[in-house]
């Protein structure tokens, strides 16, 4: 990526090559946080910090590790910031953090930071380097508020906690879809999202393993 | 026993690791195209779970958690803060450990795992699993089937959605659905019969 500029490399990964859509990176994670905003909104905080920084540690000594043994250089980096992440989430947002339960502590093992300190870090400057992780950390978040906007609002018929449409349960009119808070669902949203961002941008379409035929045989009519 | 046996089916199919907490996908979605590659994968992650989460319960229960380096004179140290540190870095010693003794002395096994076993080091199932024992306090009995339950209900699921997406590259798919698209909607109909399994319980 000799001569990418600041700004490709911050907006590229939002849209153009999301990290979740087309590089299949991060995706664990993406599904399991995601039943309500507010708890997607802090996951989504603690992923762009560790990627952006983890890409600024790693660019910066990326000379003086040795090839050998780079993977647990970076994974040490990693899991330090990890744990400074899991440690600020324990002390001011403790509520918020036992809904994570492990999914901070799984941040190390997320392949975008992973992926893009592995495959951009290593060789590019710093500066370059911490846009790109805040650059992967925003395509990551906005999948994920895509993902968690749908399932709180079907599922809970509220946002960030506030009741939009009130429930059957309290009174109200609105039978909520238990589906949108179950895990499968996720994995629906994210299908049909992936869908409607490649008919957006039909460059990202992949091949198909075979070409289906003509019909042949006039009876098939 | 009957306890364990209990244990071991919830992890398997209430609690799926890769189908009801979406651990380890990244490797589920990528590795699935071959029914041949994701056995062995399967096989591998069985294997690593089993032996990386009682090393790390050990490591938990022995020098980590609060009050338990007692018996090295030093009852008010609580080191739980460098758990995260600590598990991967026993993962990914023991992964690299077991590359070198089934190299030595299970060349097939070797072979037939072959690039899978550096890749599990990065499995958030692996590092999932470890974690879900140290929060739900699980004694190294029950984390050793624990580790093991949870390694085959990977294995299982990624097989079967190999199996799936082997006969589904024959059929027609919506242009913008293709690959990973359908792969996602495939794999959240899969979640949903594996819901069926909830609450079921020995």
């Amino acid at each position: 990526m000799a001569g990418a500029s600041a700004k490709q490399v911050l907006f590229e990964p939002i849209f153009s090559n999301n990290p979740i859509a087309l590089q299949i990176l991060g995706i664990c994670s993406a599904l399991a946080v995601t039943t309500s905003l507010n708890v997607t909104i802090v996951m989504c905080l603690a992923v762009i910090a560790v990627t952006a920084f983890s890409n600024l540690a790693v660019s910066l000594v990326r000379t003086q590790i040795p090839g050998s043994i780079r993977i647990i250089v970076q994974m040490t980096i990693i899991a330090s910031l990890v744990i400074v992440v899991d440690q600020i989430l324990k002390a001011y947002a403790y509520e918020i953090s036992k809904q994570l339960s492990v999914f901070v502590g799984l941040i190390i093992t997320n392949c975008i930071v992973m992926g893009r300190a592995e495959g951009f870090a290593m060789n590019n400057p710093p500066l370059l380097s911490f846009l790109d992780g805040v650059g992967n950390g925003l395509g990551y978040s906005v999948m994920l508020l895509f993902v968690a906007f749908f399932r709180e609002l079907i599922g809970a018929g509220s946002l960030f906690g506030l009741t939009l449409m009130p429930t059957v349960n309290e009174g109200g009119w609105y039978v909520p879809n238990g589906l949108l808070l179950l895990p499968p669902s996720a994995f629906f949203i994210i299908g049909l999202a992936i869908w409607g961002l490649r008919a957006w941008k039909p460059e990202q379409v992949e091949e198909p393993d075979f070409k289906m035929s003509r019909h042949k045989a006039k009876e098939a009519f | 026993m009957e306890h364990y046996i209990s244990l071991i089916l919830k992890a398997i199919f209430v609690e799926n690791m890769a189908l009801a907490f979406f651990l380890g996908m990244c490797t589920f979605l990528a590795i699935s195209k071959k029914i041949e590659a994701a056995i062995g994968l399967g096989i591998a992650v069985v294997v690593v779970l089993t032996v990386t989460v009682p090393v790390n319960n050990l490591l938990y229960n022995t020098i980590l958690r609060e009050g338990a380096l007692e018996w090295a004179g030093l009852p008010n140290v609580d080191l739980s803060f460098l758990g995260l540190l600590t598990y991967i870095g026993v993962i990914a010693a023991i992964v690299q450990i077991m590359e070198m003794v089934l190299d030595k002395y299970i060349p097939a096994l070797y072979a037939a795992l072959g690039v899978f076993l550096p890749l599990i080091t990065v499995n958030c199932a692996i590092l999932g699993a470890s974690l879900f024992m140290v929060e739900r306090d699980y004694t190294s009995g029950e984390s050793l089937v624990y580790g093991f339950g949870a390694g085959v209900g990977w294995a299982l699921a990624i097989v079967a959605l190999a199996g799936i997406r082997e006969k589904l590259k024959y059929s027609d798919v919506p242009e913008g659905l293709r690959g990973l698209g359908i792969t996602f909607i495939t794999v959240g109909l899969m979640s949903l019969g594996f819901m069926s399994f909830s609450g079921i319980s020995l």
